[in-house]
């Protein structure tokens, strides 16, 4: 009979008996997923809150890829429970010295920012939708699908002077406002709950909170800008197809997005020097202080973890996509392999926070190597398996796409 | 009339109110109940000198606990430790050490063993490890939904109706004692035999030792032997470091025990 954990560790040396890595890649995607949500949504406020023209067509889209990417991700961790059945006792006997039991409240938090933020910047559109099925005669059976959506979608608020609009924009710069702290607070606090793991000597550090928050903007921006390009390049293939001359035309669109890009990337650069000043930080610090737990943990970063530190994670995870991003007359191909390589490198970041983590035993003298489950063979070694992670990147934009279909996404913004 | 406005904030009122007198009430009962129990103070004392790795402390735990036989997951385990002349430090608890040390080769992984002949060893000695009770358990502290808890007599036990299955409290134990139950899928681990000690028994494996390695007393009650012995002898604690005050006592721990 198989011990849950049991059939991807390999134990190596003097392991405890109980041991095995009981967080796989189920916990290492919630936060790359947290990461990105925070991440989004910082970037759209830095458009709503602080006013930066130039970051207005990734705006309102990383708005909605943040509330796509925040539904999906309580998926991960419900994956990951053994018994997902019982996930909502978080919600009725919250335990709060635990670090997790904070999560319910958190995220719903969040998540209602997010979604009334949402609602304000989309009102107009959906009162104008909603009153023009009403005025139509013979709808088809979607339209008035789509008409019973819009009308509940207004709230009864069809109120779209001037003076409502404005009280419209001053809600988002409001809540966007809000929401950073929030969204910081929320990716912050995975943090924390690794970070304070006392057990654990790779993770307990302070700094952890504030490395994640780091890295969930440098990836949330790296998303944002990845999903634009190809929008927008989408969008340019369409523009040749038909004839439309009140439609931007193909260099037009160009310009536009490799603009975007351009100012995006730099502020992208901005949190790379943030994220990667802090991890380098701490392992210096390790290293000179050398405590009990240095030896053991020397082992695992310098050797059995090297590949996957330095090579994945900091040099083509970060150094390659820097120096990609910082080379002079930037092209849109250039940055989505950059893009591609930054998102990659968080990936890896987490990856090594989570499994390097449980690489070592408890006992300080021996190792665990994890091997991630790719053909499932059980219900265990889908949902915390190579399938169960596609599952996780999938489903946020499923949820997008289907956004998409109701709200004007990819519109430039008239009204704010 | 009552308009949209004002009955949503008497709504907010009317919850507000209830929650408000709900965390009076609970704080209320919850003081008395905590004075009106007499409690003990469970604390266990293994002695190391008296080891001598049959493992039957093993066996009658998985058996007693209902822990399966088989499953590479135990409540308690007995570790080996070998310092040879040449300084190198070799560990090993083959299953837990349930059926013994049988062999005098020390397993190094799954399937790979190191042969120590006698005339090599510089001292060599066994470990019984159990759940420490800690007095301060981070297992407890990081339960996001209450499931583990920490009685009044000081005993830390988890509740498998109310356990999610997040590992938490896995990942937070430093001594490693905490497992998922194979059958049950929620965290496990041992709690001192509660369901005999709270009866005037003993744990299974304090039965089971023919050498009397493994003790358990109640530390409230001063003339308790193993009391007394705590409080006058020289005992040592697992990873005292972490702060969790473990009230496992050891008698002949040695600076190589992890």
């Amino acid at each position: 009979m198989e011990v849950h954990g049991e059939v991807w560790t390999l134990k190596e040396l003097f392991v405890y008996p109980n041991e095995y890595i009981y967080w796989s890649v189920q916990i290492v995607m919630y936060p790359f997923m947290t990461g990105l949500v925070a991440g989004a949504f910082v970037l759209s406020s830095l458009y709503h809150v602080f006013g930066i023209k130039q970051l207005r067509e990734m705006a309102r889209f990383s708005l909605v890829l943040s509330f796509a990417l925040l539904l999906a991700a309580p998926l991960p961790l419900l994956f990951h429970l053994l018994q997902p059945t019982r996930a909502f006792n978080v919600f009725l006997t919250p335990h709060f010295t635990s670090a997790i039991a904070a999560f319910g409240i958190v995220f719903s938090g969040y998540m209602a920012i997010v979604a009334s933020e949402i609602w304000f910047v989309y009102r107009k559109h959906f009162v104008t939708q909603a009153l023009l099925l009403r005025q139509k005669r013979d709808r088809s059976l979607a339209e008035s699908l789509l008409h019973l959506l819009y009308s509940v979608l207004t709230l009864g608020a069809y109120d779209i002077s001037e003076e409502a609009l404005r009280k419209d924009e001053q809600a988002i710069r409001w809540l966007a406002g809000v929401g950073i702290p929030v969204a910081c607070f929320l990716h912050g606090y995975a943090g924390f709950i690794f970070g304070s793991v006392k057990a654990n000597a790779l993770w307990m550090t302070p700094l952890m909170p504030v490395i994640f928050i780091m890295s969930a903007v440098v990836s949330g921006i790296a998303l944002c800008m990845l999903s634009y390009i190809v929008v927008m390049e989408a969008r340019r293939r369409r523009v040749s197809d038909a004839f439309a001359p009140y439609q931007m035309t193909r260099e037009q669109i160009r310009g536009v997005e490799l603009q975007e890009v351009t100012i995006t990337a730099r502020y992208l650069v901005f949190f790379m020097i943030f994220a990667i000043s802090l991890e380098l930080l701490d392992l210096v610090f390790r290293e000179y202080t050398a405590l009990k737990s240095w030896d053991i943990l020397r082992r695992v970063i310098y050797g059995r973890d090297f590949l996957n530190i330095f090579i994945l994670q900091y040099l083509v995870g970060n150094l390659v996509p820097f120096a990609l991003l910082l080379l002079p007359r930037l092209t849109i191909r250039r940055a989505v392999v950059s893009l591609l390589l930054v998102l990659f490198g968080v990936f890896m970041m987490r990856w090594n926070v989570v499994i390097g983590g449980q690489a070592f035993s408890l006992s300080f003298s021996g190792f665990m190597h994890y091997h991630l489950p790719i053909v499932p063979h059980d219900l265990d070694t889908f949902k915390e398996g190579a399938l169960g992670a596609a599952v996780i990147l999938v489903v946020p934009y499923m949820l997008f796409w289907l956004f998409g279909k109701i709200l004007p996404v990819f519109e430039p913004e008239e009204t704010h | 009339m009552l308009t949209r406005r004002a009955f949503i904030r008497r709504v907010l009122q009317t919850i507000s109110g209830a929650l408000g007198a709900a965390s009076v009430a609970a704080v209320v009962f919850r003081r008395r109940a905590a004075a009106n129990t007499k409690t003990a103070r469970w604390a266990f004392l293994v002695d190391t000198y008296k080891c001598v790795g049959c493992g039957f402390c093993v066996k009658a735990c998985k058996l007693e606990n209902d822990v399966p036989y088989e499953a590479n997951a135990t409540r308690t385990w007995v570790e080996r430790y070998i310092l040879t002349k040449k300084g190198e430090l070799l560990i090993d608890t083959p299953k837990g050490a349930r059926d013994g040390f049988i062999s005098p080769n020390v397993q190094l992984g799954k399937n790979t063993y190191r042969e120590v002949k006698p005339d090599e060893i510089a001292k060599a000695f066994f470990v019984p490890k159990l759940c420490n009770q800690c007095e301060n358990p981070p297992c407890v502290q990081v339960c996001p939904v209450g499931a583990t808890y920490q009685t009044e007599d000081g005993v830390v036990l988890v509740d498998r109706k109310w356990c999610i299955g997040c590992g938490y409290c896995i990942m937070a134990c430093p001594y490693g004692v905490r497992f998922f139950h194979p059958v049950y899928r929620v965290a496990d681990k041992c709690n001192f035999c509660y369901h005999r000690i709270s009866q005037g028994m003993k744990p299974a494996c304090v039965e089971a030792c023919p050498f009397g390695a493994r003790l358990i007393g109640d530390l409230s009650n001063p003339s308790d032997p193993v009391t007394q012995y705590i409080m006058t002898q020289r005992v040592g604690v697992l990873k005292e470091d972490y702060g969790t005050k473990p009230q496992v006592y050891y008698v002949g721990l040695s600076k190589e025990v992890r």
